[in-house]
């Protein structure tokens, strides 16, 4: 069981990292943009950049306060 | 978009990690011995050429709609990880890799770990501590080489790109003898980022069902609007820790 959680805690650093905020923001934002394409019309290809490079600066912030 | 762009990438980014692969694997053969460090690293890189011989073409069967969305998320999550680090070490709040120093913690661990022999294996410490750190830093370039090389259906351009890596790498260490302490290790890491970071914007957006205006030349325009935010975010922080805004933003030589 510890071997499982230590494999899983290695596989979770490697991908999500320091901050999961930064991979929640990815994720939903690409949810968003899929939904706004083909629900709505909208060819939103400005959204995704524009959540990145918040996200970025939001978790920086949050680093560099604590 | 053409094979140069990726294997350049794939270079750069495989070159970081293989610097510090070498460091590792240097601190074992110098300290320990050079047989059982070598069995070590030749293990872990066969273990890294199955799974990219096992997922490469695995994950080029899959729908590139499909693929472009997983890939293009796990790429920006990826390499916004590197960016995030990158900037906060170019900003002074962590410190920079020190490959000198992380060779000297090595050599201290090695010297002090007794001899054990297991089969084949005539220095186990020597054969796991260069077994773990090639594999460990060799996952992050099968990541790379295999999510760039599957989004480009050119799986081959990318292992070119790593295993040049590889090779300029072992060759300089072979050469110098020393861990690679001069290369600016954190400036790689910051262009690094940098590329995973957009192509992971452009791919996953474009799985998600976007088109990008002009198409594939949005890339000429995403990497520089990245970068320059990236290059903003470092001066923005740089000044609250007490620094002279006007200190260049890359890693300075850390090596005494």
């Amino acid at each position: 069981m510890s071997r499982l959680r230590s494999i899983g805690a290695f596989w979770y650093d490697f991908v999500v990292g320091d901050d999961w905020r930064v991979a929640l923001v990815v994720v939903a934002a690409l949810a968003l943009t899929a939904v706004l394409v083909h629900a709505v019309g909208v060819n939103a290809w400005w959204l995704l950049p524009v959540c990145v490079c918040a996200a970025l600066g939001w978790s920086l912030r949050r680093a560099t306060r604590s | 978009m053409t094979a140069l762009p990726l294997i350049l990438t794939v270079f750069v980014a495989c070159a970081v990690e293989a610097i510090e692969a070498l460091t590792i694997v240097l601190a074992a053969g110098l300290t320990r011995e050079w047989r059982s460090t070598f069995q070590g690293m030749a293990v872990a890189l066969a273990v890294l050429a199955a799974i990219v011989a096992a997922l490469g073409p695995t994950i080029t069967l899959l729908p590139l709609t499909a693929l472009r969305l997983v890939v293009g998320a796990l790429l920006a999550i990826f390499g916004l990880q590197w960016l995030r680090k990158a900037i906060l070490r170019a900003a002074g709040y962590q410190s920079l890799h020190d490959e000198a120093s992380a060779y000297l913690r090595e050599v201290t661990a090695a010297k002090a770990a007794a001899p054990t022999s297991r089969g084949r294996v005539h220095d186990w410490y020597a054969f796991t501590l260069s077994f773990k750190g090639v594999l460990l830093e060799g996952l992050e370039v099968v990541f790379i080489v295999i999510t760039f090389g599957a989004n480009q259906h050119d799986v081959g351009a990318a292992v070119i790109g790593a295993a040049a890596a590889v090779v300029v790498v072992a060759v300089t260490g072979v050469l110098v003898r020393a861990p690679l302490a001069r290369v600016p290790e954190n400036a790689m890491k910051f262009a690094v980022g940098i590329m995973l970071t957009s192509f992971g914007i452009f791919w996953g957006a474009e799985g998600a069902g976007v088109s990008w205006p002009s198409q594939d030349a949005a890339l000429l325009v995403l990497v520089p609007v990245v970068a320059l935010v990236a290059l903003c975010y470092t001066v923005l922080l740089r000044p609250r820790r007490g620094r002279s805004p006007a200190e260049p933003a890359t890693e300075q030589v850390v090596s005494s």
